[in-house]
Protein backbone atom coordinates (compact mmCIF):
# COMPACT_ATOMS: atom_id res chain seq x y z
CA UNK A 1 0.00 0.00 0.00
CA UNK A 2 2.93 2.35 0.76
CA UNK A 3 4.08 2.50 -2.90
CA UNK A 4 0.61 3.66 -3.98
CA UNK A 5 0.62 6.48 -1.45
CA UNK A 6 4.22 7.32 -2.31
CA UNK A 7 3.26 7.69 -5.96
CA UNK A 8 0.24 9.77 -5.02
CA UNK A 9 2.26 12.19 -2.90
CA UNK A 10 5.15 12.24 -5.39
CA UNK A 11 2.93 13.17 -8.32
CA UNK A 12 1.15 15.74 -6.18
CA UNK A 13 4.44 17.27 -5.00
CA UNK A 14 6.04 17.47 -8.45
CA UNK A 15 2.94 18.73 -10.25
CA UNK A 16 2.18 21.39 -7.66
CA UNK A 17 5.85 22.42 -7.51
CA UNK A 18 5.71 22.97 -11.27
CA UNK A 19 2.47 24.90 -10.92
CA UNK A 20 4.08 27.20 -8.34
CA UNK A 21 6.44 28.37 -11.07
CA UNK A 22 4.02 28.27 -13.97
CA UNK A 23 1.13 30.19 -12.43
CA UNK A 24 0.86 33.89 -13.20
CA UNK A 25 -1.11 34.94 -10.13
CA UNK A 26 1.04 35.06 -6.94
CA UNK A 27 -1.87 33.92 -4.76
CA UNK A 28 -2.39 30.77 -6.82
CA UNK A 29 1.34 30.08 -6.72
CA UNK A 30 1.29 30.38 -2.95
CA UNK A 31 -1.64 27.95 -2.69
CA UNK A 32 0.24 25.44 -4.84
CA UNK A 33 3.27 25.85 -2.57
CA UNK A 34 1.01 24.89 0.34
CA UNK A 35 0.11 21.73 -1.59
CA UNK A 36 3.83 20.97 -2.03
CA UNK A 37 4.32 21.25 1.73
CA UNK A 38 1.30 19.05 2.39
CA UNK A 39 2.64 16.32 0.11
CA UNK A 40 6.05 16.57 1.79
CA UNK A 41 4.21 16.02 5.05
CA UNK A 42 2.72 12.90 3.46
CA UNK A 43 6.24 11.64 2.74
CA UNK A 44 7.17 12.04 6.40
CA UNK A 45 4.12 10.01 7.40
CA UNK A 46 5.18 7.25 5.01
CA UNK A 47 8.66 7.32 6.58
CA UNK A 48 7.08 6.68 10.03
CA UNK A 49 7.86 10.20 11.20
CA UNK A 50 4.43 11.59 12.12
CA UNK A 51 5.94 14.29 14.33
CA UNK A 52 7.92 15.75 11.44
CA UNK A 53 4.86 15.49 9.21
CA UNK A 54 2.72 17.44 11.66
CA UNK A 55 5.42 20.03 12.24
CA UNK A 56 5.90 20.40 8.49
CA UNK A 57 2.22 21.21 8.10
CA UNK A 58 1.99 23.44 11.20
CA UNK A 59 5.10 25.49 10.46
CA UNK A 60 5.32 25.65 6.69
CA UNK A 61 1.77 25.21 5.43
CA UNK A 62 0.06 26.69 8.47
CA UNK A 63 2.26 29.57 9.59
CA UNK A 64 4.77 30.63 6.97
CA UNK A 65 2.54 30.34 3.92
CA UNK A 66 -0.31 32.14 5.66
CA UNK A 67 2.05 35.05 6.25
CA UNK A 68 3.12 34.89 2.58
CA UNK A 69 -0.50 35.03 1.49
CA UNK A 70 -1.15 37.82 3.96
CA UNK A 71 1.63 39.93 2.47
CA UNK A 72 0.64 39.16 -1.11
CA UNK A 73 -2.94 40.20 -0.40
CA UNK A 74 -1.92 43.27 1.57
CA UNK A 75 0.28 44.51 -1.29
CA UNK A 76 -2.40 43.34 -3.72
CA UNK A 77 0.09 41.91 -6.23
CA UNK A 78 -1.86 41.02 -9.33
CA UNK A 79 0.98 40.12 -11.71
CA UNK A 80 4.67 39.44 -11.19
CA UNK A 81 6.67 42.60 -10.73
CA UNK A 82 8.40 44.00 -13.82
CA UNK A 83 12.04 44.09 -12.82
CA UNK A 84 13.25 45.77 -16.02
CA UNK A 85 14.82 42.63 -17.47
CA UNK A 86 13.80 41.85 -21.01
CA UNK A 87 11.99 38.62 -21.55
CA UNK A 88 14.67 37.25 -23.87
CA UNK A 89 17.40 37.95 -21.34
CA UNK A 90 15.30 36.39 -18.62
CA UNK A 91 14.74 33.29 -20.68
CA UNK A 92 18.46 32.83 -21.38
CA UNK A 93 19.33 33.30 -17.72
CA UNK A 94 16.58 30.96 -16.69
CA UNK A 95 17.66 28.14 -18.98
CA UNK A 96 21.34 28.56 -18.06
CA UNK A 97 20.66 28.49 -14.34
CA UNK A 98 18.20 25.63 -14.73
CA UNK A 99 20.72 23.48 -16.60
CA UNK A 100 23.38 24.29 -14.02
CA UNK A 101 21.06 23.30 -11.20
CA UNK A 102 20.03 20.06 -12.93
CA UNK A 103 23.67 19.14 -13.52
CA UNK A 104 24.46 19.81 -9.87
CA UNK A 105 21.55 17.75 -8.66
CA UNK A 106 22.54 14.90 -10.98
CA UNK A 107 26.14 14.89 -9.74
CA UNK A 108 25.15 15.16 -6.09
CA UNK A 109 22.51 12.48 -6.14
CA UNK A 110 24.94 9.97 -7.69
CA UNK A 111 26.97 9.98 -4.49
CA UNK A 112 25.74 7.64 -1.78
CA UNK A 113 26.23 10.37 0.85
CA UNK A 114 23.53 12.46 -0.78
CA UNK A 115 21.04 11.00 1.69
CA UNK A 116 23.03 12.37 4.63
CA UNK A 117 24.61 10.49 7.53
CA UNK A 118 22.75 7.74 9.31
CA UNK A 119 21.35 8.62 12.74
CA UNK A 120 22.75 6.92 15.84
CA UNK A 121 19.39 5.50 16.86
CA UNK A 122 18.37 2.18 15.32
CA UNK A 123 14.86 1.92 13.90
CA UNK A 124 13.79 -0.41 16.71
CA UNK A 125 14.59 2.21 19.35
CA UNK A 126 12.71 4.90 17.47
CA UNK A 127 9.68 2.63 17.24
CA UNK A 128 9.86 1.72 20.92
CA UNK A 129 10.39 5.24 22.29
CA UNK A 130 8.42 7.12 19.68
CA UNK A 131 9.65 9.51 17.10
CA UNK A 132 8.85 12.60 19.18
CA UNK A 133 10.90 11.56 22.20
CA UNK A 134 13.95 10.67 20.11
CA UNK A 135 13.87 14.01 18.29
CA UNK A 136 13.36 15.87 21.56
CA UNK A 137 16.30 14.19 23.28
CA UNK A 138 18.59 14.88 20.32
CA UNK A 139 17.39 18.46 19.88
CA UNK A 140 17.63 19.48 23.53
CA UNK A 141 20.64 17.28 24.29
CA UNK A 142 23.27 17.05 21.57
CA UNK A 143 22.07 20.06 19.62
CA UNK A 144 21.07 22.34 22.51
CA UNK A 145 23.51 25.15 21.65
CA UNK A 146 22.77 25.29 17.92
CA UNK A 147 19.08 25.26 18.84
CA UNK A 148 19.43 28.15 21.30
CA UNK A 149 21.59 30.15 18.88
CA UNK A 150 19.04 29.68 16.09
CA UNK A 151 16.24 30.88 18.32
CA UNK A 152 18.30 33.94 19.31
CA UNK A 153 18.99 34.73 15.65
CA UNK A 154 15.26 34.52 14.93
CA UNK A 155 14.53 36.79 17.88
CA UNK A 156 17.04 39.33 16.58
CA UNK A 157 15.36 39.18 13.17
CA UNK A 158 11.95 39.83 14.73
CA UNK A 159 13.20 42.77 16.79
CA UNK A 160 15.06 44.13 13.75
CA UNK A 161 11.93 43.96 11.61
CA UNK A 162 9.94 45.87 14.22
CA UNK A 163 12.65 48.54 14.56
CA UNK A 164 12.86 48.98 10.79
CA UNK A 165 9.09 49.27 10.33
CA UNK A 166 8.80 51.72 13.24
CA UNK A 167 11.48 54.00 11.83
CA UNK A 168 9.83 54.07 8.40
CA UNK A 169 6.46 54.87 9.92
CA UNK A 170 7.94 57.81 11.84
CA UNK A 171 9.83 59.38 8.95
CA UNK A 172 6.87 59.36 6.57
CA UNK A 173 4.33 60.08 9.25
CA UNK A 174 2.03 57.45 7.73
CA UNK A 175 0.89 54.61 9.89
CA UNK A 176 0.49 51.26 8.17
CA UNK A 177 -3.06 50.03 8.14
CA UNK A 178 -3.40 46.67 9.90
CA UNK B 1 -18.02 -13.40 11.03
CA UNK B 2 -15.02 -12.49 8.93
CA UNK B 3 -13.94 -8.99 9.88
CA UNK B 4 -11.32 -8.70 7.16
CA UNK B 5 -13.61 -8.93 4.08
CA UNK B 6 -11.14 -11.57 2.77
CA UNK B 7 -8.58 -8.84 2.18
CA UNK B 8 -4.93 -8.73 3.26
CA UNK B 9 -4.59 -7.09 6.71
CA UNK B 10 -3.25 -3.82 5.34
CA UNK B 11 -6.26 -3.35 3.07
CA UNK B 12 -8.87 -4.47 5.56
CA UNK B 13 -7.40 -1.93 7.98
CA UNK B 14 -7.87 0.72 5.33
CA UNK B 15 -11.47 -0.35 4.73
CA UNK B 16 -12.24 -0.29 8.47
CA UNK B 17 -10.69 3.14 8.88
CA UNK B 18 -12.78 4.41 6.01
CA UNK B 19 -15.93 2.95 7.56
CA UNK B 20 -15.15 4.54 10.94
CA UNK B 21 -14.44 7.87 9.28
CA UNK B 22 -17.70 7.76 7.37
CA UNK B 23 -19.66 6.94 10.54
CA UNK B 24 -18.01 9.88 12.29
CA UNK B 25 -18.57 12.34 9.45
CA UNK B 26 -22.16 11.17 9.03
CA UNK B 27 -22.75 11.57 12.74
CA UNK B 28 -21.38 15.10 12.83
CA UNK B 29 -23.25 16.13 9.69
CA UNK B 30 -26.39 14.78 11.32
CA UNK B 31 -25.78 16.86 14.43
CA UNK B 32 -25.20 20.11 12.52
CA UNK B 33 -28.90 20.87 11.88
CA UNK B 34 -29.65 20.32 15.55
CA UNK B 35 -26.92 22.81 16.44
CA UNK B 36 -28.28 25.39 14.05
CA UNK B 37 -31.70 24.89 15.59
CA UNK B 38 -30.13 25.19 19.04
CA UNK B 39 -28.39 28.40 18.05
CA UNK B 40 -31.64 29.97 16.96
CA UNK B 41 -33.48 28.75 20.05
CA UNK B 42 -30.77 30.14 22.33
CA UNK B 43 -30.84 33.42 20.44
CA UNK B 44 -34.59 33.55 20.93
CA UNK B 45 -34.31 32.73 24.61
CA UNK B 46 -31.70 35.43 25.20
CA UNK B 47 -33.73 38.01 23.29
CA UNK B 48 -37.10 37.10 24.91
CA UNK B 49 -38.74 35.64 21.83
CA UNK B 50 -39.77 32.07 21.04
CA UNK B 51 -37.31 31.39 18.21
CA UNK B 52 -38.26 28.98 15.42
CA UNK B 53 -41.46 27.16 16.41
CA UNK B 54 -43.52 26.74 13.22
CA UNK B 55 -41.89 23.92 11.25
CA UNK B 56 -42.23 20.59 13.01
CA UNK B 57 -42.34 19.98 16.78
CA UNK B 58 -40.52 22.81 18.65
CA UNK B 59 -39.42 24.10 15.25
CA UNK B 60 -37.00 21.17 14.96
CA UNK B 61 -37.47 20.88 11.20
CA UNK B 62 -36.59 24.52 10.63
CA UNK B 63 -32.94 23.75 9.68
CA UNK B 64 -34.21 21.29 7.08
CA UNK B 65 -36.35 24.00 5.55
CA UNK B 66 -33.39 26.37 5.63
CA UNK B 67 -31.16 23.86 3.87
CA UNK B 68 -33.79 23.27 1.19
CA UNK B 69 -34.03 26.99 0.69
CA UNK B 70 -30.24 27.26 0.34
CA UNK B 71 -30.05 24.36 -2.11
CA UNK B 72 -32.63 25.95 -4.40
CA UNK B 73 -31.02 29.38 -4.35
CA UNK B 74 -29.06 30.52 -7.35
CA UNK B 75 -25.33 29.85 -7.12
CA UNK B 76 -23.76 33.15 -8.11
CA UNK B 77 -20.11 33.50 -8.95
CA UNK B 78 -18.75 37.03 -9.36
CA UNK B 79 -17.50 37.78 -12.84
CA UNK B 80 -13.98 38.72 -11.73
CA UNK B 81 -13.59 35.94 -9.15
CA UNK B 82 -10.75 33.47 -9.22
CA UNK B 83 -12.77 30.39 -10.14
CA UNK B 84 -10.60 27.66 -8.64
CA UNK B 85 -9.96 29.36 -5.32
CA UNK B 86 -13.55 30.56 -5.09
CA UNK B 87 -14.61 26.92 -5.28
CA UNK B 88 -11.82 25.63 -3.04
CA UNK B 89 -12.42 27.94 -0.08
CA UNK B 90 -15.77 26.50 1.14
CA UNK B 91 -14.33 22.98 0.84
CA UNK B 92 -11.38 24.03 2.97
CA UNK B 93 -13.78 25.36 5.57
CA UNK B 94 -15.20 21.87 6.11
CA UNK B 95 -12.31 19.44 5.61
CA UNK B 96 -9.97 20.40 8.51
CA UNK B 97 -12.75 19.98 11.07
CA UNK B 98 -13.41 16.43 9.90
CA UNK B 99 -9.70 15.57 9.87
CA UNK B 100 -9.44 16.71 13.49
CA UNK B 101 -12.36 14.46 14.44
CA UNK B 102 -10.43 11.37 13.26
CA UNK B 103 -7.84 11.72 16.03
CA UNK B 104 -10.34 12.34 18.83
CA UNK B 105 -10.90 9.42 21.24
CA UNK B 106 -14.67 9.45 21.61
CA UNK B 107 -14.84 6.35 23.76
CA UNK B 108 -12.32 3.88 25.12
CA UNK B 109 -12.98 1.66 22.09
CA UNK B 110 -13.73 4.31 19.52
CA UNK B 111 -10.97 6.34 17.98
CA UNK B 112 -10.47 6.32 14.23
CA UNK B 113 -6.69 6.58 14.35
CA UNK B 114 -4.55 6.87 17.46
CA UNK B 115 -1.73 8.93 15.98
CA UNK B 116 0.98 9.54 18.56
CA UNK B 117 0.98 13.22 17.58
CA UNK B 118 -2.81 13.65 17.64
CA UNK B 119 -2.61 17.04 19.29
CA UNK B 120 -0.26 18.31 16.58
CA UNK B 121 -2.67 17.05 13.92
CA UNK B 122 -5.28 19.27 15.54
CA UNK B 123 -2.95 22.28 15.42
CA UNK B 124 -1.97 21.52 11.84
CA UNK B 125 -5.61 21.42 10.80
CA UNK B 126 -6.58 24.53 12.71
CA UNK B 127 -3.75 26.40 11.00
CA UNK B 128 -4.98 25.13 7.62
CA UNK B 129 -8.45 26.38 8.50
CA UNK B 130 -7.16 29.93 8.11
CA UNK B 131 -6.89 29.37 4.37
CA UNK B 132 -10.62 28.87 3.96
CA UNK B 133 -11.43 32.36 5.16
CA UNK B 134 -8.38 34.09 3.73
CA UNK B 135 -8.86 32.60 0.27
CA UNK B 136 -12.62 33.12 0.36
CA UNK B 137 -12.04 36.76 1.08
CA UNK B 138 -9.54 37.12 -1.74
CA UNK B 139 -11.11 34.93 -4.43
CA UNK B 140 -14.40 36.81 -4.52
CA UNK B 141 -12.54 39.97 -5.55
CA UNK B 142 -14.52 42.10 -3.16
CA UNK B 143 -12.89 44.69 -0.92
CA UNK B 144 -15.08 43.90 2.07
CA UNK B 145 -14.30 40.24 1.63
CA UNK B 146 -10.59 40.96 1.39
CA UNK B 147 -10.67 43.04 4.56
CA UNK B 148 -12.49 40.22 6.35
CA UNK B 149 -9.98 37.67 5.07
CA UNK B 150 -7.00 39.74 6.16
CA UNK B 151 -8.49 40.39 9.59
CA UNK B 152 -9.20 36.73 10.00
CA UNK B 153 -5.68 35.63 9.15
CA UNK B 154 -4.21 38.17 11.57
CA UNK B 155 -6.63 37.07 14.28
CA UNK B 156 -6.16 33.35 13.82
CA UNK B 157 -2.36 33.56 13.66
CA UNK B 158 -2.30 35.61 16.86
CA UNK B 159 -4.59 33.32 18.79
CA UNK B 160 -3.09 30.09 17.49
CA UNK B 161 0.08 31.02 19.35
CA UNK B 162 -1.72 31.47 22.66
CA UNK B 163 -3.70 28.28 22.02
CA UNK B 164 -0.54 26.27 21.43
CA UNK B 165 1.03 27.62 24.60
CA UNK B 166 -2.11 27.03 26.68
CA UNK B 167 -1.99 23.25 26.13
CA UNK B 168 1.74 22.91 26.88
CA UNK B 169 0.84 22.41 30.53
CA UNK B 170 -1.28 19.38 29.62
CA UNK B 171 1.49 17.96 27.43
CA UNK B 172 4.00 18.42 30.26
CA UNK B 173 1.73 16.65 32.74
CA UNK B 174 1.10 13.71 30.39
CA UNK B 175 4.39 13.51 28.54
CA UNK B 176 2.57 12.62 25.33
CA UNK B 177 1.06 14.30 22.30
CA UNK B 178 -1.43 11.48 21.75
CA UNK B 179 -4.97 12.45 22.68
CA UNK B 180 -5.67 8.86 23.74
CA UNK B 181 -2.78 8.97 26.23
CA UNK B 182 -3.92 12.38 27.46
CA UNK B 183 -7.43 11.10 28.16
CA UNK B 184 -6.07 7.95 29.82
CA UNK B 185 -3.94 10.10 32.13
CA UNK B 186 -7.10 11.75 33.50
CA UNK B 187 -8.45 8.57 35.06
CA UNK B 188 -9.07 8.46 38.82
CA UNK B 189 -9.69 11.01 41.58
CA UNK B 190 -7.90 13.84 43.33
CA UNK B 191 -8.39 13.91 47.15
CA UNK B 192 -11.03 11.22 46.77
CA UNK B 193 -13.84 13.31 45.30
CA UNK B 194 -12.64 15.54 42.44
CA UNK B 195 -12.25 13.76 39.13
CA UNK B 196 -8.63 13.86 37.96
CA UNK B 197 -9.36 16.13 35.02
CA UNK B 198 -6.70 18.48 33.79
CA UNK B 199 -9.03 21.46 34.20
CA UNK B 200 -8.27 21.23 37.95
CA UNK B 201 -4.52 21.03 37.36
CA UNK B 202 -4.47 23.65 34.60
CA UNK B 203 -7.23 26.20 35.33
CA UNK B 204 -5.30 29.02 33.65
CA UNK B 205 -4.52 26.86 30.63
CA UNK B 206 -8.19 25.86 30.40
CA UNK B 207 -9.42 29.46 30.52
CA UNK B 208 -6.89 30.53 27.90
CA UNK B 209 -7.87 27.58 25.73
CA UNK B 210 -11.56 28.46 25.96
CA UNK B 211 -10.91 32.06 24.94
CA UNK B 212 -8.67 31.08 22.02
CA UNK B 213 -11.20 28.40 21.09
CA UNK B 214 -13.81 31.12 20.52
CA UNK B 215 -11.31 33.17 18.53
CA UNK B 216 -10.17 30.27 16.35
CA UNK B 217 -13.71 29.41 15.33
CA UNK B 218 -14.43 33.10 14.59
CA UNK B 219 -17.36 33.08 16.97
CA UNK B 220 -18.62 36.11 18.82
CA UNK B 221 -17.15 38.00 20.65
CA UNK B 222 -14.30 37.36 18.19
CA UNK B 223 -16.31 37.39 14.96
CA UNK B 224 -14.48 40.38 13.51
CA UNK B 225 -13.82 38.73 10.14
CA UNK B 226 -17.54 38.82 9.39
CA UNK B 227 -18.55 41.91 11.41
CA UNK B 228 -21.75 42.66 9.51
CA UNK B 229 -21.94 46.27 10.59
CA UNK B 230 -18.64 47.29 9.05
CA UNK B 231 -17.72 44.56 6.55
CA UNK B 232 -21.19 43.52 5.32
CA UNK B 233 -20.43 39.96 6.52
CA UNK B 234 -16.80 39.97 5.38
CA UNK B 235 -15.33 36.93 3.73
CA UNK B 236 -18.54 35.25 2.62
CA UNK B 237 -20.15 38.35 1.17
CA UNK B 238 -19.89 36.98 -2.39
CA UNK B 239 -21.02 33.45 -1.54
CA UNK B 240 -24.51 32.14 -2.10
CA UNK B 241 -26.45 28.88 -2.16
CA UNK B 242 -24.58 25.71 -1.13
CA UNK B 243 -21.17 27.40 -1.03
CA UNK B 244 -22.51 29.70 1.67
CA UNK B 245 -24.03 26.69 3.38
CA UNK B 246 -20.60 25.02 3.38
CA UNK B 247 -19.16 27.96 5.33
CA UNK B 248 -22.12 27.80 7.66
CA UNK B 249 -21.64 24.08 8.25
CA UNK B 250 -17.87 24.56 8.50
CA UNK B 251 -18.32 26.96 11.41
CA UNK B 252 -20.41 24.47 13.36
CA UNK B 253 -18.21 21.50 12.41
CA UNK B 254 -15.20 23.46 13.66
CA UNK B 255 -17.02 24.24 16.89
CA UNK B 256 -17.72 20.54 17.42
CA UNK B 257 -14.16 19.54 16.58
CA UNK B 258 -12.56 22.11 18.85
CA UNK B 259 -14.96 21.26 21.69
CA UNK B 260 -13.99 17.61 21.29
CA UNK B 261 -10.33 18.58 21.62
CA UNK B 262 -11.10 20.72 24.66
CA UNK B 263 -13.03 17.85 26.25
CA UNK B 264 -10.20 15.42 25.63
CA UNK B 265 -7.55 17.82 26.90
CA UNK B 266 -9.15 19.35 29.97
CA UNK B 267 -12.48 17.72 30.79
CA UNK B 268 -11.43 14.11 31.12
CA UNK B 269 -12.58 12.88 27.72
CA UNK B 270 -14.70 9.75 28.05
CA UNK B 271 -14.18 9.38 31.81
CA UNK B 272 -17.26 9.62 33.97
CA UNK B 273 -18.94 7.77 36.81
CA UNK B 274 -21.84 5.26 36.97
CA UNK B 275 -21.93 4.07 33.36
CA UNK B 276 -19.94 1.11 32.02
CA UNK B 277 -16.95 2.58 30.18
CA UNK B 278 -17.45 0.78 26.85
CA UNK B 279 -20.57 2.66 25.78
CA UNK B 280 -20.95 4.94 28.79
CA UNK B 281 -17.72 6.61 27.77
CA UNK B 282 -19.27 7.73 24.51
CA UNK B 283 -22.30 9.05 26.41
CA UNK B 284 -20.11 11.07 28.78
CA UNK B 285 -18.01 12.40 25.92
CA UNK B 286 -21.04 13.51 23.91
CA UNK B 287 -22.55 15.09 27.04
CA UNK B 288 -19.43 17.12 27.79
CA UNK B 289 -19.11 18.26 24.19
CA UNK B 290 -22.78 19.27 24.16
CA UNK B 291 -22.33 21.37 27.29
CA UNK B 292 -19.43 23.15 25.62
CA UNK B 293 -21.59 23.75 22.54
CA UNK B 294 -24.33 25.35 24.63
CA UNK B 295 -21.64 27.50 26.24
CA UNK B 296 -20.51 28.55 22.74
CA UNK B 297 -24.08 29.51 21.81
CA UNK B 298 -24.75 31.50 24.97
CA UNK B 299 -21.48 33.40 24.67
CA UNK B 300 -22.37 34.46 21.15
CA UNK B 301 -25.69 35.96 22.16
CA UNK B 302 -24.60 37.63 25.39
CA UNK B 303 -21.22 39.28 24.74
CA UNK B 304 -20.68 42.28 22.45
CA UNK B 305 -18.03 42.11 19.74
CA UNK B 306 -14.49 43.23 20.55
CA UNK B 307 -12.88 46.12 18.73
CA UNK B 308 -9.92 45.21 16.53
CA UNK B 309 -7.29 46.79 18.80
CA UNK B 310 -8.89 45.19 21.87
CA UNK B 311 -8.70 41.84 20.11
CA UNK B 312 -5.00 42.23 19.35
CA UNK B 313 -4.23 43.53 22.84
CA UNK B 314 -6.00 40.59 24.43
CA UNK B 315 -4.16 38.11 22.25
CA UNK B 316 -0.64 39.47 22.43
CA UNK B 317 -0.50 41.37 25.72
CA UNK B 318 -2.74 39.28 27.96
CA UNK B 319 -3.11 35.71 26.70
CA UNK B 320 0.44 35.23 25.42
CA UNK B 321 2.25 36.26 28.64
CA UNK B 322 -0.34 34.45 30.73
CA UNK B 323 0.05 31.16 28.86
CA UNK B 324 3.84 31.50 28.79
CA UNK B 325 3.89 31.98 32.58
CA UNK B 326 1.52 29.04 32.96
CA UNK B 327 3.81 26.82 30.86
CA UNK B 328 6.84 27.91 32.93
CA UNK B 329 5.15 27.26 36.28
CA UNK B 330 3.89 23.87 35.11
CA UNK B 331 7.34 22.96 33.83
CA UNK B 332 8.94 23.80 37.17
CA UNK B 333 6.23 21.89 39.05
CA UNK B 334 6.66 18.82 36.84
CA UNK B 335 10.44 19.02 37.20
CA UNK B 336 10.10 19.16 41.00
CA UNK B 337 7.68 16.24 41.03
CA UNK B 338 9.97 14.13 38.89
CA UNK B 339 12.97 15.17 41.00
CA UNK B 340 14.95 16.66 38.12
CA UNK B 341 15.89 19.80 40.07
CA UNK B 342 18.33 18.84 42.76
Amino acid sequence: MTPIFFLLFAVMAVVSALMVVLQKSPVTSAVYLVLVFLSLGGFFVLLHAPFLAAVQVVVYAGAIMVLFLFVIMLLNLQRDVDDGLHHAARRVFGWALGILLAAQAFLLLRGSWALGPRGKEPAALVHAQGNTQVIGVRLFGDYLWPFEITSLVLLVAVVGAIVLSLRRGRSTGVEDAP
Amino acid sequence: MDWTFGLPPEWSWLVWTLIKTLVLIGGVLGVLPIMIWGERKVAGHVQFRPGPNRVGPFGLLQPLADVLKLVFKEDVMPHSANRVLFFLAPVLALVPAFVVLTVIPIGPQFVVTDVNVGLLVFFAMSSLGVYAITLAGWAGNNKYGLMGGLRSSAQMISYELAMGLSVIGVILLTGSLSLVDIVKAQDGRILGFLPRWFVFYQPVGFLAFVVTMLAETNRAPFDLPEAEGELVAGYHVEYSSMKFAAFFMGEYANMIAISCVCTALFLGGWHGPWLPPVWGGIVWFVLKVSILQVFFLFVRWTLPRLRYDQLMNLGWKVLLPLTLANALVTAVAVALREGWLR
